[in-house]
């Protein structure tokens, strides 16, 4: 049983095929990396699976569960979360509530006890908190905590974005790009977190990545798309030397 | 400039973040307390409108500050608030009964209006909600056998179990008082709950949020029930106070000062609907004193530089007319909103935080601390 499986999916926009008939399936704790050149479908099978899109045929599985049809709120409550690839936090607030609000799918309070502030929530505040700064400190945010997002490098903001993600306490985990405008050293760190949310948090990984000497350094499989099809999927090394691959980035 | 040492995650909790706040607080609590027997009828009369509007200052900002949905329908709903005190008190119901009643059937109605929201934003959603307002209004004036139409209804004297309360008397005041610090404590608890999160979440990013498990529909929704219960408690005291409603007070620019109330306050923090509330409900003395004043004090002056008597008469009547022309006053507020847009977006509050800070770090206050950085690198694309 594969912890994640998208089976002949589909997306179209008007007459443009943008996912076209994609099948791959994710196993517990690999790293799995979709690459291709800009417009592949990269991003939009990220926003099928977090059901932003609704696909225009084919099923997602995760576990045996079909998530095809549950809406985007509950994505989140299942185990998959995810980051952006233009980052989405929410700017004008600290990076504590930011990652706090990754925690949003746990929240059992009910809005009269909220209002009131009883010992409940005090409670779980102080859980949620707890958890939260268990991310701090495996990311290493110690020193952001109560900036404003606004104000933070963009480097340290693509760091939150993943603490966000893993506040929610994913089975799996969706990365844009999570390397997109980072510098070589940032690059680095992001791939030794990489490896570690799979190794010590036992978190899988599924990622879209541009930079190959990160694809190659993390993943455990690759998958390959152009123009919303599959073009070869395989280990790292098979998928590089795969004769269409070649094609789609050079244009043979 | 203070750092607080944090040892527990309950500091991070509290609303009165360290001790400093506890001895400023408490002063301005005493000071408030002590207003009735130290201020004349007239300021404390203004000083309880300062609380009216700033209970909708607050209910406003859960709406408009914290979950990003505008709204110009506010004086809809505290003239729902207004109408269910008075009709209720017509009926012969205690107000410890129609107080809460006005809450529940204003928060009813505002989560009706909000589910349109679901599919609206930004100016869109104002037009839906100006559109509400004015349906209100005609409500309001069509529906006789209740509202009494365009005559208008009268709001005996506040009865708080068996004991009295005037309009102008301290009682009223504390009343006013108590429900405000009710309902800001309420907010604050709601912004540091996973609620309030929600909240913020969706006005930075609601698609992210989506991805992170809120469900927008339900908060969008949450958010204007609460915020309009809010409103309606506030009518409630509107009408004690102002002792006759009708229709016309209810309008349109009562909607837009509510909205100047958060603009200027500054529409990122509890303390900005006071401020706001503050400054809206001292401006309006001060036009007033200001269309009298001016063409007086000018034409003084202009016959004092040596202009004939009569062209310094003329003057002054001139400007008179000017000061009393139809629509001075919105004007007069678009020049206002205008103003705090451009040149102060964090409103009085913001500049509060600033002057704060320049003593706080003086003399190494920077200019540049909060100049304003644009970024490019947010999508709208998947609202």
């Amino acid at each position: 049983m594969s912890l994640f499986t998208v089976d002949g999916i589909s997306l179209q926009f008007g007459g443009l095929k943008a996912v076209d008939n994609v099948s791959f399936s994710v196993e517990k704790g690999e790293i799995f990396t979709i690459i291709g050149p800009n417009g592949a479908g990269k991003t939009s099978i990220f926003n099928l699976i977090s059901r932003l899109y609704n696909p225009t045929s084919g099923k997602l599985f995760f576990g045996d569960q079909d998530i095809t049809e549950v809406p985007p709120h509950q994505i989140a409550k299942l185990g998959i979360a995810r980051t952006f690839q233009n980052i989405e936090l929410f700017e004008n607030a600290t990076m504590l509530a930011n990652l706090l609000v990754g925690r949003h799918c746990h929240a059992t309070t009910q809005l009269w006890q909220e209002m009131l502030f009883l010992p409940s929530v005090r409670r779980a505040e102080k859980a949620h908190r707890r958890k939260v700064e268990e991310v701090i400190e495996f990311l290493d945010l110690q020193a952001y905590r109560d900036k404003i997002i606004a104000g933070l490098p963009y480097g340290v903001r693509k760091v939150v974005e993943v603490a966000r993600a893993l506040c929610s306490e994913p089975k799996l985990i969706l990365l844009d790009e999570p390397s997109s405008g980072l510098n070589v050293e940032e690059t680095d760190d992001m791939s030794f977190w990489i490896r570690d949310i799979r190794s010590e948090l036992g978190i899988t990984v599924l990622m879209v990545e541009h930079d190959m000497t990160l694809v190659n350094r993390v993943s455990d499989r690759v998958l390959a798309l152009n123009y919303g099809k599959v073009l070869a999927s395989g280990t790292t090394s098979e998928v590089q030397a795969h004769p269409d691959v070649i094609a789609a980035y050079l244009g043979a | 400039m203070r750092f607080v040492f944090k040892t527990d995650y309950d500091q991070d909790i509290r609303i009165l973040k360290h001790g400093g706040y506890w001895w400023s607080y408490g002063v301005l609590l005493a000071v408030l307390i002590a207003v009735p027997f130290l201020v004349g009828s007239y300021l404390q009369s203004q000083i309880v409108f300062v609380f009216i509007y700033a209970i909708v200052g607050v209910a406003l900002m859960i709406l408009t500050g914290f979950t990003g949905q505008a709204s110009l329908g506010h004086a809809a709903f505290l003239a729902i608030g207004a109408y269910v005190a008075a009709y209720m008190q017509k009926l012969g119901v205690p107000f410890i009964v129609y107080f809460p009643l006005a809450a529940v059937l204003t928060g009813i109605i505002g989560a009706m209006v909000g589910f349109p929201a679901l599919r609206l934003h930004g100016i869109y959603l104002v037009i839906a909600t100006i559109a509400f307002a004015f349906i209100v209004e005609e409500v309001l004036a069509r529906w006789e056998t209740v509202t009494n139409g365009n005559e208008g209804m009268r709001v005996k004297t506040l009865d708080l179990v068996g004991m009295p309360v005037p309009r102008d008397s301290a009682s009223f005041y504390f009343l006013c008082l108590l429900v405000l610090v009710g309902v800001i404590v309420l907010a604050l608890n709601l912004l540091r709950s996973p609620t309030g999160r929600a909240f913020v979440a969706i006005r930075d990013s609601e698609t992210a949020g989506k991805s992170m498990g809120i469900d927008l529909a339900a908060y969008k929704v949450k958010s204007f029930a609460i915020s309009a219960a809010i409103t309606g408690m506030a009518g409630v005291l509107f009408a004690h106070k102002m002792t006759f409603i009708s229709p016309e007070m209810f309008t349109l620019l009562l909607s837009i000062e509510f909205i100047m109330v958060i603009i200027i306050g500054g529409a990122f923090g509890v303390h900005g609907a006071v401020f706001g509330a503050i400054f809206m409900v001292m401006v309006d003395p001060f036009l007033t004193a200001l269309k009298d004043d001016v063409p007086v004090l000018a034409a003084s002056i202009a016959s004092s530089l040596g202009m004939a008597q009569d062209a310094a008469g003329h003057l002054r009547d001139k400007m008179s007319a000017i000061g009393s022309a139809a629509g001075l006053k919105g004007a007069i507020y678009g020049l206002i909103i205008m103003m705090f847009i451009l040149f102060e977006p964090y409103g009085l509050y913001g500049r509060w935080l600033k002057v704060k800070l320049f003593f706080q770090l003086f003399p190494l206050y920077k200019r540049a601390t909060f100049k304003r950085q644009k970024t490019y690198v947010k999508s709208e694309r998947n609202r």
